[in-house]
């Protein structure tokens, strides 16, 4: 197909590389430097989508980041497609695919526009909360049908090829927008010396000045731009950033910036490349010059497509060199609305009218109209459209000078392209984004950035400066100060100001909905929000239903709520609400914007933070063995820890009354080196451990180690572990695996808030440590093959103690503490030594039939002694005493121990609270699933009363029978009694109450 | 009043929708109401509601600073679920969902609540015994609830990565189908417009500025807009606000209030049919009727009143979402806000008398509160009826914190909703 | 996100490396066994919760592993001072003041 639409010469674009695409199935060619939308106009496509609720046809509208109508879904593959791109803010690459997103069975063929045009009646505001509800059950059909009929574009199915990284800057001075005003600040705050970014949503700097004809400092707009950039980046301290959009203000001049590096230049980025960045930048300043973005005029059938901006019709002509239309009329409220038609007349093209709504307009503009003989029409407006696809023709007719309504009788002109300039309204939306209020400003007809909450300075469109010599010297005042507050020189009496013409500009006219000769609900619809396809009508009802707060009005009709935010309908819709209550804008107040400024990609925000690197793994030293050995691992914290060692052909049952069986009969080995370590120095450690565990720590002597319990204020356990006295001024504490953190801050946060009289030290040692346990009834006999320097006899080294000398010749300490109930040693090593004494072991361990054990055989074994592990026994509404294990308790201590008086609550000691105890089901070899919940009376009615849950339940194989413990209110008086487990296939287990110790209850096996 | 349905909807239409009637009043405040509920959100509004229709008390004004429904009501991400651990938590939500079931009909406004199910998945062994335990409660509780393998979240979720190649691989999880998402705003409204229909006063931009005392008793609010409202029992219910009101009235409360933030995509075609909750990786998602993918997590930690949290949650939510669903990482966030939760200790609210007589407090719903809106209308209703706590209520006494009686959900409630 | 500087470290770090902690200057009871039930319900679980100026405890998790006290306005979210433990602020939360 032939570009029909676009101009011989002139525009930005590159003739000589022509890009290839296809859009809906058809093949088209633009050239490079266009947008999706400039070659798709350029080819004459008028029609991008079909509205989502009324299903109407849609053309495009605007030429960037404000665009309603032209959501496309891109991508020329499953994996890299990408939903509700915008064709305007897309430039074209060569093989681009590009589909448009509503339409059924075609955008051009439509069957729902017919059913839209008949139902759109019945779709007011709100219809969905007044029906639909009958009968009840019907809700769920319903709903599948409005399902499907919303949403835009589809998520991919197949997993996302590209990568995605993150930046961190700082920055003196962040300039946002590269149009006149930040090129302006922006150089003037780089000469400071100030490290500057520069970020810019366009592919190229400039902004408006791109399809400017205007002159600055004598040469024309686009030359000045390309002097400007071209000295930005020749400055080391200055980071330009185009494609690169400025989306969130967050607190403390925080600002995230989403650049896009290959989405210009292929379906996927180029091997190797990054297809996203966030920049995360902290700011010392921030000048915000974001510009502006010009209102349309609401009006009858506004959404047909050839209904555009006028600045976006200037855009296309002098940017891309594209005339969307043969015959234009421009309806404008002010003298920039002109430019539009200027462009089109320049470009060739017939102009039907100009329709200017004020009464008496006669400035420059009106002059220079005259001058090309133009035919103007003023104190009218454009009331209605018509046509099919694509605008046909317009009605025009008098308005009184307010605009409030039509004066004069209605005639029609043909034409297929309207414009519409209706005023512009500021980019307020990162000032907003900090929790500054915007301001009305009367005499510009728009809001501007309130007073800043930040350290942020506004220049240019964005603060009502629309002309460009305002715009240039509000840049260069505002990026100096923002150096000048930075902590920079600049002189502010020599400050370089570049200079453009003053155009004398006759006052604007506030119109935010044109009138039409029938009141607004029986006028054809006049769009406020395209994309949702929120109308004046709607507006207006919102109101008279009695929704009356801005923000109800937004909720109601879903204005401002699509993928541009209400970048162009919002404002013109807070006019239209305060108009139907009678109250001024200000008084009605705005909606609040909310980043982001635009889209921005989920795998941008994720970054490298996904798959492996979603969170760090922590591995032991001995992992590889693990890992070599066939172990299957759980995750336990970050640690990736051995769960159990299968043996080929073995089910984990199997594997584990293996592990349990080689254990209590001769000797296993663990991997315990993720169990936290802290190492507490000082004077007063001994002190302080009496203080932070709820047992006594005053006399365990040097050498010897004692379990201790660890509770919040409120008396709950929260941790456990053995701590061992290495000197009298010395300590080794151990922590769970998972709690190692929070115990290391909880008694930093003791020490340092609390007693910081106490001179103590605290350090985490964990990774300094490669912790092995070794039990059995033969772990004696295997660690005495590997030291020689350490009395391993039964009196020499008592239960309880710890000694320091060599195994296999590397020094170590040696605890000779148990999890088991066996005689147990457990060795510990520098790190980088543990797989070596590991392997060591292992030489010496196969007389022995030394086997490796996971942390499922480590609980299984310890449940046959009733040992707890906290957070899988525990939950944080646990005492000491409900545990049963009151001898852990020191009450006497002279210290009130963090959680004794938690403990001693009125809830805390009343009779009937849930207690540990031990659980045999009746059916030996029925394992009772853990999270079964007792009850007395398994036949009661529901709800049930619960008694309490299973919190540890294992096949014993060294017990030959099932066994567990679990809570059972008032359980430690109930020993004998039975509780019923229902089940949620509908069988019951019985099961009897026990004490919780099943092997050697008076642990003689871990003495010998 | 104007009742709504399908045929309705066709004569307006015939009328070009010129005679809709307001919803609800906009009425000047009287000098004495029996009851004034200070906070105009759903579970305020709610409560106004079935005063008047259970307890026939109509005398009823419901004060609101800003907007109805502006608040947590218009901020958060709709889930509904009565999945909860601990027997009293459990009930109350459950009385929640109950009510849930028949409210677009109860209220003849369609609030779209919808019963697409909701999956708490387990990532560990330990998140597998806590959904065991709690789905066990559940179902003992007479609360639908089932456990899941992976395969069968799987093939409830079929775009979710089940696979064992994840960092945290997807192990389980706890399936509620009874659980569901339903339409924020509606749920104001839908209150709103049932109470004025009642002849509750619904008196919105009017805020209280002090909380009269006499004598230990409250008598009456201040109002800045409208001066002194004199109330025979006052219910505060002001996520978000509550310990600002305590204060008025001269008494602490328990709690926090955090930012709570989330997040939306840009709407797209069906894809996600039910609500995917994971405490583990911390995030959660469902996909609204609209189209968009409807995203949070926890709050943030700080305390903070400003309706907005920090960068890094938001990232660390969307990590969340792109480790559990890989096809999203080219799917574009729309936008995010922000909430002010009030957080209890124990991750339950409190509905509970107070020092002050006459005066009820209804807070610290923490991150989930929209799921109870029903319900905890239903029994604060009932609480300022009578003067004492409806039963369902009794547990969740401001006194449980000096008794130590808490009910600890933070498992069951560990990631917001 | 916060920049928040650190009294102990004399530099400015970015919010990640910190864990807010809570309300300042809560001190333990000395004689916690000669506390009620519901000074103890006090002393864990009733707070301030100021919409405005809140001291609060913070510590530099990530960094120094130090714990240090914030005013910061909850509603603004301006730090308006650091200081460390066992100072006393210098911006007062009492209006009075």
């Amino acid at each position: 197909m032939t570009q029909k639409n676009r101009l011989q010469s002139g525009g930005r674009i590159d003739r000589t590389r022509p890009l290839p695409f296809e859009y809906n199935g058809k093949r088209y060619t633009g050239f490079a430097g266009d947008t999706l939308a400039s070659a798709l106009l350029a080819n004459g496509v008028d029609l991008v989508g079909r509205s989502f609720k009324y299903s109407r046809p849609r053309g495009i509208v605007a030429a960037g980041a404000d665009e309603p109508n032209a959501i496309m879904q891109l991508g020329a593959s499953e994996a890299t497609q990408v939903p509700n791109v915008r064709a305007t803010q897309q430039e074209l690459y060569e093989g681009l695919v590009a589909h448009s997103t509503n339409g059924w069975p075609s955008t051009e063929f439509d069957l729902m526009g017919y059913l839209g045009k008949v139902g759109g009646r019945m779709m007011p505001p709100g219809f969905y909360y007044k029906t639909f509800m009958y009968p009840q059950a019907m809700w769920d059909t319903y709903e599948k049908y409005i399902r499907k009929a919303a949403g835009l574009g589809r998520s991919p199915l197949e997993n996302d090829p590209d990568r995605y990284d993150h930046v961190n800057q700082h920055a003196d001075v962040m300039v946002v927008g590269g149009g006149p005003s930040g090129l302006s600040a922006a150089l003037v705050a780089a000469r400071s010396g100030a490290r500057v970014i520069l970020a810019d949503e366009q592919a190229e700097f400039g902004g408006m000045l791109l399809h400017s004809d205007e002159q600055i400092d004598g040469v024309a707009a686009v030359e000045w731009v390309a002097d400007r950039v071209r000295a930005l980046g020749e400055m080391d301290n200055v980071l330009l950033l185009p494609r690169s959009t400025v989306n969130g203000y967050h607190d403390h001049n925080f600002l995230t910036i989403h650049q896009r590096l290959s989405d210009h230049l292929s379906d996927r980025a180029p091997q190797g490349q990054v297809r996203q960045r966030i920049h995360r930048v902290r700011a010392r300043w921030v000048v915000l010059a974001s510009g502006a973005i010009e209102r349309p005029l609401v009006y009858g059938n506004n959404d047909l497509p050839g209904c555009m901006l006028a600045s976006a019709v200037s855009t296309y002509i002098k940017r891309y060199a594209v005339v969307p239309g043969q015959r234009l009329v421009l309806m404008t409220t002010n003298d920039y609305g002109y430019r539009a038609a200027f462009d089109w007349q320049d470009a060739g093209h017939a102009i039907a009218a100009i329709v200017d709504t004020r009464t008496n307009p006669d400035g420059e503009a009106v002059s220079m109209v005259r001058d090309r003989g133009l035919n103007l029409i003023t104190g009218a407006a454009v009331i209605e459209v018509t046509g099919g696809n694509r605008v046909s023709g317009v009605v025009i007719a008098d308005i009184d000078e307010g605009g409030g309504r039509v004066t004069g009788k209605p005639y029609s002109l043909a034409c297929d392209t309207v414009a519409s300039a209706g005023g512009w309204s500021p980019t307020v939306h990162l000032s907003c984004h900090t929790g500054s209020r915007p301001e009305w400003r009367d005499d510009i007809a728009a809001f501007v950035p309130g007073k800043g909450v930040q350290q942020q300075l506004v220049a240019g469109a964005v603060n009502g400066s629309y002309a460009l010599a305002a715009c240039l010297e509000e840049g260069a005042r505002q990026g100096a100060q923002a150096a000048i507050n930075a902590g920079f020189e600049v002189d502010l009496e020599q400050l370089p100001i570049p200079s453009a013409r003053n155009v004398e500009e006759w006052p604007a006219m506030p119109l935010f909905h044109v009138p039409h000769t029938k009141p607004t609900s029986r006028a054809p619809k006049q769009f406020v929000d395209y994309q949702t396809d929120v109308t004046a009508a709607a507006v207006e009802l919102a109101t008279r239903e009695g929704f009356e707060s801005i923000e109800h009005v937004k909720r109601y009709t879903a204005m401002g709520f699509g993928t541009d935010q209400g970048k162009l309908g919002n404002i013109n819709g807070m006019a239209i609400a305060a108009k139907s209550m009678n109250k001024s804008i200000p008084e009605t107040g705005t909606t609040i914007f909310r980043p982001n400024y635009t889209p921005v990609t989920f795998g941008a925000i994720a970054g490298r933070h996904c798959n492996e690197l979603f969170d760090p793994k922590r591995l032991t030293a001995m992992h590889g063995w693990h890992q070599q050995h066939g172990a299957k691992f759980e995750d336990v914290g970050q640690w990736k820890r051995a769960w159990y060692f299968p043996q080929p052909g073995e089910s984990m049952r199997q594997a584990l009354d293996r592990e349990c069986r080689a254990t209590r009969e001769s000797v296993g080995i663990m991997d315990a080196s993720t169990l936290g370590k802290i190492d507490i120095q000082g004077r007063d450690a001994r002190e302080f451990l009496g203080r932070v565990y709820s047992n006594a720590w005053a006399k365990l002597g040097v050498g010897k180690c004692r379990y201790g319990l660890m509770c919040g204020e409120d008396g709950m356990v929260f941790d456990d572990g053995v701590t061992s006295c290495l000197a009298e001024d010395h300590f080794l504490m151990t922590t769970t695996t998972g709690g190692a953190a929070h115990v290391l801050e909880w008694l930093e946060l003791y020490h340092q808030t609390e007693w910081p009289e106490l001179e103590v030290y605290f350090n985490t040692v964990t990774d300094h440590w490669a912790t092995m346990s070794i039990a059995g009834p033969r772990s004696r006999e295997l660690l005495a093959e590997l030291t020689d320097d350490i009395d391993l006899g039964r009196d020499a080294f008592n239960f309880m103690e710890w000694r320091s000398g060599t195994v296999a010749g590397v020094p170590a300490r040696i605890f000779r503490i148990s999890f088991t109930g066996e005689l147990s040693f457990e060795i510990n090593v520098q790190a980088n030594y543990g797989l070596y004494v590991w392997e060591k072991l292992f030489e010496h361990g196969k007389k022995y039939n030394l086997t490796p054990y996971g942390t499922e055989t480590m609980h299984i074994l310890r449940a046959e002694k009733g040992f707890i592990i906290a957070g899988q026994d525990t939950d944080g509404s646990v005492t000491p005493l409900d545990l049963g294990m009151g001898w852990c308790v020191a009450n006497q201590k002279p210290f009130s121990y963090i959680g004794k008086r938690g403990m001693a609550r009125e809830d805390c000691v009343k009779p009937q609270r849930k207690q540990l105890v031990g659980l045999k089901s009746r059916d030996p070899q029925v394992v009772i699933p853990e999270g079964s919940q007792a009850v007395d009376d398994p036949n009661q009615p529901l709800p049930m009363r619960m008694l309490g849950h299973v919190t540890s339940s294992y096949y014993s194989a060294n017990l030959e029978r099932s066994i567990a413990m679990g809570f059972v209110r008032g359980g430690h008086d109930r020993m004998g009694d039975t509780v019923y487990y229902p089940q949620a296939d509908g069988t019951v287990i019985e099961a009897e109450i026990c004490s919780p110790i099943f092997l050697d209850p008076k642990g003689e096996r871990q003495n010998v | 009043m104007q009742k709504y349905s399908g045929f309705g909807l066709l004569k307006h239409a015939l009328s070009h929708h010129e005679n809709w009637q307001r919803v609800w009043r906009n009425p000047t405040p009287r000098t004495h109401y029996d009851v004034i509920i200070i906070g105009g959100g759903g579970h305020g509004l709610a409560t106004a509601y079935y005063l008047a229709k259970e307890h026939g008390i109509t005398n009823v004004a419901v004060i609101e600073k800003g907007y109805l429904g502006g608040g947590n009501t218009a901020r958060n991400t709709t889930i509904v679920r009565s999945n909860y651990l601990w027997d009293e938590a459990a009930h109350l939500y459950e009385h929640a969902l109950k009510l849930w079931e028949g409210l677009s009909q109860d209220l003849n406004y369609n609030v779209m609540f919808s019963q697409r199910g909701v999956l708490n998945l387990g990532h560990t062994l330990q998140d597998m015994r806590d959904i065991q335990r709690r789905v066990n409660a559940n179902r003992l509780n007479g609360i639908d609830g089932e456990v899941l393998d992976a395969k069968q979240v799987q093939e409830i979720v079929p775009i979710m990565d089940c696979s064992a190649n994840r960092r945290y691989p997807v192990m389980g999880a706890s399936w509620q189908p009874r659980g569901g998402v339903a339409r924020h705003d509606a749920v104001a409204w839908g209150f709103a417009r049932a109470a004025d229909r009642l002849g509750v006063d619904l008196i919105q931009q009017c805020e209280v500025v002090d909380i009269q005392v006499e004598d230990g008793a409250a008598t009456a609010v201040v109002t800045k807009q409208h001066g002194t409202i004199k109330a025979g029992r006052i219910g505060c219910v002001v996520a978000g606000n509550s310990s600002v009101l305590a204060q008025m009235a001269g008494f602490r409360l328990p709690l926090e209030s955090h930012p709570l933030q989330a997040l939306v995509s840009e709407p797209i075609k069906p894809v996600l049919d039910t609500v995917v909750m994971s405490n583990h990786v911390h995030g959660y998602i469902s996909q609204a009727d609209k189209g968009d993918l409807v995203i949070g997590a926890g709050i943030d930690g700080y305390n903070g009143y400003g309706q907005r949290g920090s960068y890094p949650t938001i990232e660390h939510t969307v990590q969340a979402i792109v480790e559990l669903f890989p096809i999203f990482s080219r799917v574009r966030m729309n936008r995010q806000w922000g909430g002010i939760v009030d957080t209890c200790p124990d991750a339950c609210p409190i509905i509970s008398d107070t020092p002050v007589e006459n005066l009820f407090f209804n807070c610290g719903w923490g991150t989930g509160g929209f799921k109870a809106t029903p319900g905890s209308g239903h029994v604060f209703a009932a609480t300022l009826a009578k003067g004492e706590a409806h039963e369902l209520a009794k547990p969740f006494s401001m006194y449980r914190f000096y008794d130590g009686a808490l009910i600890d959900e933070h498992g069951a409630a560990g990631v917001a909703h | 996100m916060f920049h928040i500087y650190c009294p102990y470290c004399e530099e400015h770090r970015e919010e990640e490396e910190f864990h807010a902690k809570g309300q300042a200057h809560i001190a333990r009871p000395p004689a916690p066994d000669d506390c009620s039930d519901r000074e103890w319900g006090e002393f864990l679980y009733f707070r301030d919760n100021p919409r405005g100026l809140h001291h609060e405890l913070w510590v530099h998790a990530a960094g120094c592993r130090k714990f240090f006290n914030i005013t910061r306005d909850t509603q603004t979210y301006e730090i308006r001072e650091t200081y460390k433990i066992g100072d006393q602020p210098a911006v007062s939360t009492n209006p009075d003041q």
